[in-house]
């Protein structure tokens, strides 16, 4: 069972949602719009939310640190932040650490202590733990959020960043003073919990490396999408069904070096009548995905917007038990739960859709890099256990012994 | 003195003023309790309460009781247990039994209870929408591997895919019950069965008899320690081999086939002489390790084209590490026999108090082959009494893959559970080979008898999975996040990984 940090423990073991809005636009060009776009296109969807979270990713935003990692952490006290420092000054080179920038908005109140770093990863350290530069963020990632109490790592990627907290998106947006970013793609979040009031770390959207996921719906198979993830070393912390998802496809496109809609096909499953269907090459393929990323299958009612550095991809169930609408404007392709929202930032589209259950919207920035980083980790046993300083469970002797 | 201080267990009452004397009851009963004598006179002490006679009987006079005779009350003294003394003081001889453990420990799928949606989450109608329960059994690598395929799509790398993986339309398989220790109707109805629900049946031990070759696809042939019918030609038949270990009716102990049931048929089928005691050793004699698993498993894989072998272990009480090594010897597929399953016959003190529940061997094998990140690699097959679609579903939740069925499919074909199986006169005609009484099922009957209980687990098992809001068996498989158990204590739960219920 995954852990939940005892300060958080109300959260437990990860929140239903009853019903939650988002939206998402990129500009296919690479063109930089400001945040303010994103808040309209929340605030119009302000029904779909109770004030218990809101949140955006901007990409793009940090063009002066486009190499390094952009860690914006969430603090409840100042013990916490001293622990989660010594973390990362332990493992990784601190160019910049700055409180992030905010400033006073009615309706936000309880806000944690909320501070941003530049950094590297120490090339030492990646020799003495033979580890990619990915690699090792993830697993400090994971071991702040799973061992140091009262520390969340919001994101964690390069040249991007996630705001979020507990309020209406707008009063987040306006709070983080996203209209002072500059950023070619984005997306946000307007949350509807349905039990206990949110935490700020609760909000999506959720991130890890450049992967965000704002998510609609309520994944019903997290108990095994969570379980298969801890064999890959990752450990649902955080209290949400959400975050599998930013997990999930970590794992497969970066991990294991899957196509893009590949991955999808793999989240939103085809049914079998489907694949049985289809021509040889392309039944194989799809069986041997159903089969083997069965556990990752997400199941039940969503749409999420999974963003990157170079788009975004939106994505329904594999029956559409949620809304998403897409549209294009010229270059910029807008997703959301409501085409009012889609009218309110891209006022005459060139056109509107839905896309079908299962079938990816995806807005690609161009002459950016796709997401594959062909560095494969293809056994899960390889990177076991994500926390770093404690045991490998892989080092216990089996003890079938001749 | 008597010849037995043990009465009769059940009494047998005829209203003989409803009873046509017909006879039927004296030509149905296979344990002879009835003689005639201008009516039917039965002979209590002979009775198995298997409710042959009072099925067929056509005035419906025939009542069963459990004989009243009190015993002097004693909870530590149970009256089966002055019995079971008094029967070892006649015979000198290892009491044998047959069927499941019946004996009342506590079942712990009774104690966890299913998740269903309500308002945040839709559940979804099975009447409406798809509902898969398409299962594959067997090895999986842990990532698929593509590459471009030229036309701007992708196709699979070579080797990138399942390797050969058997396609299950249903997450249920029947389990190894051998011809000899059942009829060759049983095993015919069962393969027919398997093959008209796109599922699997399994040999047993006993050979593949020829009347089975068309169903072969269908078919898993086990290799057991006695190896009886096992040659070149029967592993290339089966779809999967399985190599038997244990079995959780009685671990640690062979197998023993009476020389009574090795007629002609069974001889040839198992490749040993007619009348002779088929007797399994508890040890394979070429497997004293791992290693020697290891070896086994790959000389099967050689001598078969390397299709999925199997191994099917007792479910002891280092279970989860013996399991991790035979997933790391190479098994396709491991499969766990919880100490409720079912057997045709094994000595009562074993089968009463070896071995551990399905219910906790699934869910601790589950766990440390994630833990070892090895899960991938071989499919987990759930048995020992999986007695409800609602079973099926919980064993699932727990991590298995497929669960597999016994007793439930021979109580499909009639089986009362009267636990009278080893002495092969079932007047079911089930669990024996005498031929006035394996006549009595008609395969084609059969086939449908089972077919249909697979179809009617597997209709429960799409409403369970809609309650749940998911639409494929996979979303449930190891998602122990939607059991929530009642009645189990604190350490119970952090075994089977699953939270009290109200958490």
């Amino acid at each position: 069972m995954s852990t939940t940090r005892p300060r958080y423990a109300e959260e437990a073991p990860f929140k239903i949602h009853g019903g939650c809005g988002l939206a998402g636009i990129c500009d296919e060009s690479g063109a930089a719009m400001s945040g303010e776009r994103i808040i309209l296109a929340m605030a119009v969807q302000r029904d779909r939310g109770n004030g218990l979270g809101g949140g955006f990713a901007g990409y793009g935003i940090y063009p002066e640190f486009p190499d390094h990692f952009a860690f914006h952490l969430m603090y409840h006290d100042e013990q916490a932040r001293e622990e989660a420092e010594a973390l990362l000054n332990e493992h990784c080179v601190v160019d910049l650490a700055e409180p992030m920038p905010t400033r006073p908005v009615k309706g936000i109140a309880d806000a944690p202590l909320l501070w941003r770093y530049f950094l590297k990863p120490l090339p030492g350290e990646l020799e003495r733990l033979e580890l990619s530069e990915e690699d090792l963020v993830v697993r400090l990632v994971m071991t702040i959020n799973a061992t140091v109490d009262g520390a969340f790592v919001a994101s964690s990627g390069k040249n991007m960043g996630v705001f979020k907290g507990v309020g209406f998106p707008e009063e987040i947006g306006h709070f983080y003073r996203l209209e002072e970013y500059e950023g070619h793609t984005w997306t946000g979040h307007n949350r509807f919990p349905t039990n206990t009031p949110g935490w700020w770390g609760g909000a999506h959207p959720f991130a890890l490396l450049d992967w965000t996921i704002v998510h609609n719906g309520e994944i019903s198979s997290y108990g095994i999408n969570s379980r298969y993830l801890e064999q890959f070393g990752y450990r649902c912390t955080l209290g949400t069904d959400t975050e599998v998802a930013a997990y999930l496809f970590d794992l497969m496109l970066r991990r294991h070096g899957l196509p893009l809609e590949l991955a999808c096909k793999a989240l939103a499953a085809p049914l079998w009548s489907e694949i049985d269907r289809m021509p040889e090459a392309e039944r194989e393929l799809m069986r041997s995905l159903r089969a083997v990323y069965g556990p990752a299958m997400l199941n039940g009612p969503f749409a999420i917007i999974l963003g990157f550095n170079g788009g975004m991809v939106a994505l329904n169930d594999r029956i559409k038990l949620r809304p998403l609408v897409a549209a294009r404007s010229g270059s910029v392709v807008v997703v959301a739960s409501e085409e009012a929202a889609i009218r309110a930032v891209v006022p005459e589209p060139d056109a509107v859709w839905m896309p079908k259950a299962g079938e990816p919207t995806v807005a690609r920035i161009e002459g950016m890099p796709w997401p594959i980083h062909g560095d494969l980790h293809l056994s899960p046993s390889e990177v076991s256990c994500a926390v770093l300083g404690t045991e490998d469970v892989c080092d216990e002797a089996v003890e079938v012994t001749a | 003195m008597p010849a037995t201080f043990i009465q009769p267990e059940f009494r047998v009452k005829i209203d003989y003023d409803k009873c046509h004397k017909c006879g039927r009851c004296v030509q149905q009963c296979g344990w002879g309790v009835y003689d005639f004598n201008e009516r039917p006179v039965p002979h209590d002490e002979k009775c198995r309460a298997c409710h042959r006679c009072v099925t067929f009987c056509p005035a419906h006079c025939i009542t069963i009781e459990r004989n009243p005779l009190a015993y002097r009350e004693n909870d530590n003294w149970s009256a089966p247990l002055r019995k079971a003394v008094w029967k070892q003081a006649e015979t000198g001889g290892v009491l044998l039994t047959s069927m499941g453990n019946p004996q009342p420990y506590p079942r712990i799928f009774d104690h966890l209870l299913l998740d269903a949606c309500q308002v945040t989450n839709p559940s979804i109608d099975p009447l409406r929408e798809p509902m898969e329960l398409r299962t594959y059994l067997g090895r999986k690598p842990d990532a698929v591997q593509v590459e471009p395929d030229g036309a701007g799509g992708y196709r699979l790398a070579e080797d990138g895919g399942m390797s050969r993986n058997i396609e299950l339309a249903t997450p249920i398989v029947f389990s190894p019950m051998s011809y000899g220790s059942v009829s060759l109707n049983v095993h015919k109805s069962l393969a027919m069965a398997a093959e008209r629900c796109g599922i699997l049946m399994n040999t047993g031990e006993g050979g593949l008899h020829e009347d089975l070759y068309p169903y072969q696809d269908h078919v898993i042939v086990q290799v057991a320690s006695g190896r009886f019918g096992v040659g070149p030609d029967y592993l290339k038949r089966g779809a999967a081999i399985e190599i038997k270990i244990g079995q959780g009716a009685k671990p640690g102990i062979g197998g023993h086939l009476p020389g009574e049931k090795i007629n002609k048929e069974v001889s040839s089928t198992r490749m040993i002489p007619q009348g002779t005691d088929a007797i399994s050793p508890a040890p394979h004699h070429d497997i004293y390790s791992i290693e020697d698993l290891r070896q086994l498993i790959y000389a099967l894989k050689e001598a078969s084209g390397y299709k999925p072998v199997g191994v099917k272990i007792a479910a002891v009480h280092n279970v989860a590490a013996i399991a991790s090594g035979i997933v790391r010897a190479g098994a396709d597929y491991i499969y766990l026999d919880g100490f409720r399953g079912g057997t045709g016959a094994a000595p009562a003190v074993i089968r009463d108090h070896v071995g551990i529940p399905v219910e906790i061997a699934v869910a601790v094998v589950d766990q440390r082959l994630r833990e070892e990140g090895i899960r991938n690699h071989a499919s987990i097959v759930a048995a020992g009494s999986i007695r409800s679609s609602a079973d099926v579903a919980k064993a699932i939740a727990l991590g298995a893959d497929v669960v597999a069925i016994g007793t439930a499919a021979l109580i499909a074909l009639g089986c009362h559970v009267c636990q009278s199986c080893h002495t092969g006169s079932c007047s079911w005609g089930i669990t024996t080979q005498k031929p006035e009484l394996t006549r009595r099922i008609d395969p084609e009957w059969g086939a449908e008898r089972v077919s249909n209980l697979v179809h009617a687990w597997s209709h429960e098992l799409q409403e369970i999975l809609g309650a749940l809001g998911v639409n494929a068996i996979e979303s449930l498989r190891g998602s122990r996040e939607r059991l929530r158990s009642i009645g189990l204590d604190e350490q119970t739960n952090r075994i089977l990984g699953v939270k009290p219920a109200g958490m």
